[in-house]
């Protein structure tokens, strides 16, 4: 962690701001751009302070660098953007993506996933995303330039993959279990939080009411009045206080969020591997068929059945020449395979390891970062409960001089 | 430790807010300009009674009493609503310048409420406690025949059967003339007070309405709280080192939820009820205002019809008297019944509001408990363990 680029450079998401510009089918469109400022890190001396960076990046450019990391480097847990469009939301928050709360949350996000990849110890290392931080003209062009694009695996391929590779290494497999079931839990956990939230607002709010007809009460009561006129206004306080407590509450389902895409993450890894992995069984398998056909070629005899084998023996044998062409060909064809799955056999121990040392240092990434998420709604739980009792303590002291 | 009012009534210390309401019920009695007691009314013990005919509750009236007026120093006898309910009327009748309390509603809709939910009954109880104690507080209504019958007769059906009789004898006309005659101008203080009770039962209403909208959202909040806890509970399941944790929030969770049913809970049984007795309370409050209203209307009628007559009369006839005797007497007792009711209304809603301050109060510092506590686990490291 010495050499990530974190300790080394200051990286802060610092604005958002609105634009409207042409998109490439030359219609106007509004777009939110949000500024990058990065400062190197330097020993501190008195007064010296290092020199600020900053250029513009749209999101789409933050999806075109997260894309070439997730290709370039598929061994790897790459840390997941901020959604798009909000999602999980309950009633009181918009779930327009130019409504301010959500600009400014997604920019909190748009910084972590900075800060994420620049303290990852081999993507903080990646010249393409150090030029996203401090190059603004021509980034685009240099990202396409380096031909990830070809790289990237269809979805077709790891789809099929997925069902029909044979032996994949049991800690991926598992992995790849644990990973759709923390998807299936946080968005459960997400969807419910929200309605809970929505409810928590209701409550809250009828609570306003009481502060109104008290003051209309009080009008007509002589020794009563100031009691109750006071105690409305408690009520009223109460009311409002729950916008702020919920605000709040919104960072923590960020935070669950992040974890819900990070399980996706974890589930390309794993795919990866069993693509990896089938790729490997097939080229086996290939080599192996090809094996076969060359001994029953050079001794006759027929082991496997074969479209070729039966027409040969309804239309007449090949010559001795045909045959040994064949041969040859097949002989080739098979030292060019062992090769292939002599690197390819590498490859894939290579993958499984280095892939599983950023699952470890993954899962404790995780577990720091989670129990500090129930740590901070903990104490956000608290403070809520201090406030209820402040006021309702207040209400009781004025109802006590009613 | 039997801690009991000095009217009798045993004190529940069971809960935190009790020590305040003891403490209510004491300023209370201090009210009564330091009159010692001698009549104290108890209601309890409510039993179900399984009839062919029916099925109805009954509950324990205990009288403990130094009055010349009763012949024993204690009493116990079974009442059952029915019976709370002919005392009323009886009272309505006997004593019809007087402010009468209010019973608890007689009639509930089937199906939607059980009446013989220990909730229901509780909450019954309370109210027809109140209400006997309420007549026992007051100068004329607690030396009323019809009170003290009820107090101590063994076989209230048979003096029910025998006052009927009685009543159509008598033909004690207790009937005022109903409309026909407009009053010319009602005095000021009846005016306001008629006012005064038209806002307030309306302002009651809109709180009672509020009260209840607060209760439901609560519940709708509850069910959401009920899912949400047990998703963490499924999380610690799929984790190692974040297991205990999230089961911590879970648990958690749990224990707000349980926090949060009994908040509700205490609303329902003690806090809407007390609302409604009011509200019924101000209704039969306006009817004697009424009635007040006619008795006027007709001693006023009796002398317009007098000076019309032009008798030759030194004196005003006697029944004429006797009508400005009634309306002076009912603008006296109901003006001694006004500032009392006056007074007593503001105990009962400082305690009431006190009360469900007490309970939003009680259930904020559980859930601060059930927070607090998980923070150490929280914060617990795999290598201090």
């Amino acid at each position: 962690m010495e050499d990530c680029l974190a300790k080394k450079m200051e990286i802060t998401v610092l604005e958002a701001e609105k634009r409207t510009g042409k998109n490439a089918m030359n219609m106007q469109e509004t777009y939110t751009a949000y500024l990058i400022e990065t400062r190197a890190v330097e020993s501190q001396s008195e007064g010296q302070c290092a020199p600020v960076d900053s250029l513009w990046r749209r999101y789409s450019e933050f999806e075109l660098l997260r894309n070439y990391l997730s290709v370039t480097y598929p061994h790897i847990v790459v840390p997941p953007l901020p959604e798009k469009r909000a999602d999980f939301v309950w009633h009181k928050l918009s779930a327009d993506n130019m409504d301010p709360d959500f600009v400014e949350r997604r920019r909190i996000g748009l910084e972590n996933f900075l800060l994420r990849v620049a303290s990852h110890p081999v993507l903080c290392q990646d010249k393409i995303f150090y030029s996203f931080l401090t190059q603004e003209g021509g980034w685009k062009e240099m990202v396409n330039e380096t031909g990830f694009q070809l790289k990237a695996d269809s979805r077709l391929k790891a789809l099929n993959a997925t069902f029909r590779v044979k032996n994949p290494d049991k800690r991926f497999t598992e992995l790849k279990h644990y990973s759709d079931e923390l998807q299936s839990v946080i968005s459960h956990l997400l969807r419910v939080r929200a309605r809970v939230a929505d409810r928590l607002y209701g409550v809250y709010k009828v609570h306003g009411n009481y502060g109104r007809v008290f003051s209309e009460w009080s009008a007509i009561e002589k020794e009563m009045g100031d009691g109750l006129q006071s105690a409305g206004h408690h009520m009223d306080v109460y009311a409002a206080s729950i916008d702020d407590i919920l605000e709040e509450e919104e960072h923590y389902a960020d935070q669950l969020k992040e974890y819900l895409f990070y399980a996706e993450a974890l589930r390309a890894v794993c795919r990866k591997h069993e693509l990896m992995q089938y790729d490997l069984e097939m080229a086996a398998q290939d080599l192996t068929s090809k094996k076969q056909q060359c001994e029953e070629l050079a001794t006759g005899t027929v082991r496997t059945f074969s479209l070729k084998g039966m027409t040969s023996k309804l239309f007449g044998q090949e010559t001795p020449e045909q045959r040994e062409a064949k041969i040859k060909v097949l002989e080739e064809q098979i030292q060019e395979g062992e090769e292939q799955l002599k690197s390819k056999n590498l490859e894939g121990r290579d993958f499984v390891k280095s892939a599983w040392a950023d699952i470890e240092r993954f899962k404790e990434q995780k577990n720091h970062d989670l129990k500090e998420a129930l740590i901070s709604y903990a104490v956000m739980q608290i403070s809520m409960c201090k406030k209820g009792i402040q006021v309702w303590t207040n209400a009781k002291e004025c109802f006590s001089k009613m | 430790q039997d801690l009991s009012l000095p009217n009798g009534t045993p004190v529940d210390t069971s809960s935190p807010a009790s020590s305040s309401s003891l403490l209510n019920r004491l300023q209370l009695d201090d009210d009564l300009d330091g009159e010692t007691r001698d009549l104290f009314v108890t209601v309890d013990d409510p039993k179900k009674h399984v009839c062919t005919m029916e099925t109805y509750i009954t509950y324990r009236v205990t009288t403990k009493t130094t009055r010349a007026e009763f012949d024993l120093p204690e009493y116990s006898v079974r009442r059952r609503y029915q019976d709370f309910d002919w005392l009323r009327n009886k009272l309505e009748e006997s004593q019809p310048t007087h402010l009468i309390p209010p019973l608890p509603e007689k009639f509930v809709v089937k199906g939607v409420v059980d009446r013989f939910s220990e909730e229901f009954v509780e909450t019954r109880r309370k109210a027809l406690d109140k209400f006997l104690k309420r007549i026992t507080d007051h100068p004329v209504l607690s030396f009323n025949e019809h009170f003290n019958v009820f107090l101590t007769a063994k076989d209230l059906n048979a003096y029910k059967k025998q006052g009927m009789a009685l009543l159509s004898k008598m033909g004690e006309s207790v009937k005022y003339v109903t409309g026909g005659y407009k009053l010319r101008s009602r005095p000021l203080e009846f005016a306001a007070i008629g006012e005064y009770l038209d806002t307030f039962s309306l302002k009651l209403g809109t709180i009672d309405r509020i009260a209840q909208r607060i209760i439901k959202e609560q519940l709708e909040y509850l069910v959401e709280l009920r899912e949400y806890g047990p998703v963490y509970s499924t999380w610690g399941g799929l984790e190692v080192e974040l297991s205990e944790p999230l089961e911590g929030a879970s648990a958690c969770i749990g224990n707000c939820c349980t926090a949060l049913e009994e908040l509700s809970e205490d609303m329902t049984e003690d806090f809407l009820p007390v609302l409604r007795e009011y509200i019924l309370y101000s209704e039969s409050m306006k009817n004697v205002l009424k009635k007040r209203d006619q008795v006027q209307a007709e001693y006023e009628a009796k002398l317009e019809a007098v000076a019309l007559k032009k008798e030759d009369r030194p004196k005003v006839p006697t029944d004429v008297e006797k009508c400005q005797d009634r309306v002076e007497c009912f603008n006296a007792d109901l003006k001694a019944d006004m500032e009392r009711w006056q007074n007593n209304k503001r105990q009962d809603f400082r305690q009431l509001l006190m009360g469900m301050a007490d309970k939003n109060i009680q259930y904020y510092e559980k859930c601060l408990t059930a927070w607090e506590s998980i923070i150490p686990l929280l914060q617990d490291k795999p290598e201090t363990k």
